[in-house]
């Protein structure tokens, strides 16, 4: 010790201070990394409990029959789900798309910036208070009862400002020097949009759409109040008629005590969060090889 | 002035946002007026919610027709949004800290995207499959070991399964406002003699203290509005106040999505309406929380700004 600081006049021996500093930022760096495994850890043990139970619960029967009760299959829950994001998204993507235009080709101004709170305002508000509003508005005032439109426009009213956020960020990404071309060639305002702007934005746009269609496929809290439940296929109505759907199966079956209703939510957790965590991946590994957001 | 029936129709379309938000306020609002009236400043400060009698003939209180025996009071509701949210928060702040500090610094490059990209994960997993996994994996786990009574469900349960949920929120931002400190300031605080360690929790953490409080704030929005998970492991407490973390509790979120039924057999109406009351508190106060972290970082950009 001594013979390597006499070596090395500029690095003497350690002191007693600076031990106890060198020992603290270990535990520290340990800490940190704890922390990290209690972060990811539960993450890895959701996927792994949920796969394992969720594929032990496959079967044939899981995807050609409908619940019978708390069993049979989940053909009636995945329809539903189907239906309702479907429909959902058809809502708002023209609403979200157009929002998004709006704010970021006009918006630069107090209406634009008013329009933009007021979005954020309406994401942070919980999905449950939206589901009550629609119950009371939808379902009991309008007198549609627990029914697919019900459902649909209550997650179209979640998901729209997330759709506008993404589609005004990928809109600003494509350059000004692209319009200003256009505009010198005399196109118009919609074929500047339609044409030149929307196009450059496409992936940007479509991220939007499957990170909103992720969402409305894993949402539960607003769907309880506007969708029902139903054991049956749905008949092509839009009021009047309840649907099925995965998240209800989830957060109801898991409550009875025989273990084929358990499997059942299992299942259909397994298939919610397939799709889910197979569109989140996928978005984000597009992204960060684009580049887009 | 030329009119534009391009741009008027973008307009009217992103002005449906605001509409949306207005009508849910308006609705909500109007609906509930007559518990508003009914209710008075009792309603936050009782713990007793009692549907009455929705059997019996209903009785005229205060001038309004109700159930014989009802009394709506949400403090108990109100106590556990806050003390679930509170306790979620104290655990999710030094796991979300450490997390991100270990990403941003202790991390190869190589490594880091894969390993943020899966704490981001953790933050789009649905609200039901946490409660599912609540159910199937904490649920035993602290019945067996740590809960007295070996009942699992309550207070500690759901802080723990929301603190899970909001840790990505309040990690990834800080991991972003680390990523951007100046690499001057990380280099002078080396020059100096400091640690590695020293040199982020002494030079790099101050710099970006804004930044984590506003990502606090707005993890604790989310928390405050959390509702499939909380409603799954909470055990659902009525008229009775937490007395311990063991305790069952119920969130504003968890009971309005549990009430439905039973209000639904009010022949007044009035449970209905007093749930769409509640709905109308846990809206302020996600907006107001919401709103101070939205001050808050914006504010923290302007510093970044002004710095770099």
């Amino acid at each position: 010790m001594s013979a390597s600081a006499s070596l090395n006049p500029a690095r003497p021996a350690r002191s007693l201070r600076e031990l106890r500093r060198t020992i603290f930022s270990q535990i520290g760096w340990i800490a940190c990394g704890l922390a990290l495994f209690c972060v990811i850890g539960p993450l890895i043990d959701i996927v792994g409990v949920v796969a394992y139970h969720g594929i032990a619960a496959f079967s044939g029967k899981l995807f050609t029959t409908t619940t019978n009760g708390v069993s049979g299959g989940l053909l009636n829950a995945i329809e539903g789900t189907f239906a309702i994001s479907l429909f959902g998204m058809l809502i708002a993507v023209p609403v979200g798309v157009g929002a998004g235009i709006y704010l970021s080709e006009y918006g630069a101004n107090r209406v634009g910036s008013t329009i933009r709170f007021l979005s954020d305002v309406l994401t942070g508000t919980p999905s449950i208070v939206l589901g009550y509003f629609s119950y009371i508005v939808f379902v009991t005032s309008l007198g549609w009862d627990f029914s697919l439109l019900a459902a649909a426009i209550t997650l179209a009213i979640l998901i729209v400002p997330y759709l506008a956020r993404i589609t005004e960020l990928a809109l600003r990404q494509v350059p000004v020097s692209m319009r200003e071309a256009a505009f010198a060639l005399g196109a118009t305002e919609p074929t500047v949009v339609f044409k030149i702007i929307l196009p450059g934005a496409a992936s940007g746009v479509m991220t939007g759409a499957l990170l909103a269609l992720a969402i409305s496929v894993g949402e539960t809290a607003p769907l309880i109040y506007t969708a029902g439940w139903s054991n049956f296929l749905w008949n092509g109505k839009f009021t009047h008629e309840p649907v099925g759907y995965l998240t209800y199966v989830i957060w109801t079956f898991i409550d009875q005590p025989n273990p084929q209703s358990h499997a059942l939510a299992f299942a259909a957790a397994f298939l919610v969060m397939l799709v889910v965590l197979a569109i989140n991946i996928g978005v984000r590994l597009t992204l960060r090889r684009n580049r887009v957001i | 002035m030329k009119l534009r029936p391009f741009r008027l129709s973008l307009l009217s379309l992103s002005l449906l946002i605001p509409a949306a938000l207005c009508a849910v306020i308006l609705f909500l609002l109007i609906y509930s007026a007559p518990a508003i009236g009914f209710n008075g400043f009792g309603f936050v400060s009782g713990i007793t919610w009692n549907l009455g009698d929705l059997y019996g003939d209903p009785v005229v209180t205060r001038g309004f027709t109700v159930p014989n025996g009802a009394n709506y009071g949400i403090l108990v509701f109100v106590a556990g949004t806050l003390l679930s949210s509170f306790i979620a928060i104290l655990i999710a702040i030094p796991l979300s800290v450490g997390a991100a500090i270990f990403l941003a610094e202790a991390v190869p490059n190589r490594i880091r995207p894969v390993l943020s990209l899966l704490v981001e994960l953790v933050a789009v997993v649905p609200s039901v499959v946490f409660g599912l996994w609540g159910i199937a994996v904490l649920i035993p786990l602290i019945g067996h070991y740590v809960s007295p009574s070996g009942n699992g469900y309550g207070l500690l349960s759901a802080s723990i399964v929301l603190a899970l949920m909001i840790t990505p929120i309040i990690a990834t931002t800080l991991l972003d406002a680390l990523m951007q400190v100046p690499k001057e300031n990380r280099e002078s605080a080396f020059g100096l003699g400091a640690t590695h360690f020293e040199v982020v929790s002494k030079a790099m953490m101050p710099m970006v203290r804004t930044t984590l409080i506003g990502g606090i704030v707005l993890a604790l929005g989310r928390a405050l509005g959390e509702t499939m998970a909380v409603a799954m492991v909470s055990g659902g407490a009525l008229n009775i106040l937490p007395t311990s973390i063991f305790s069952p509790v119920s969130t504003i979120a968890s009971f309005i999505l549990t009430q439905l039924d039973s209000a639904q057999s009010d022949p007044t109406n009035m449970a209905v309406r007093s749930l769409a009351e509640i709905a109308l508190v846990l809206f302020i106060i996600t907006l107001a929380v919401n709103a101070g972290a939205k001050l808050l970082t914006s504010g923290a950009l302007n510093v970044r700004k002004r710095q770099s």
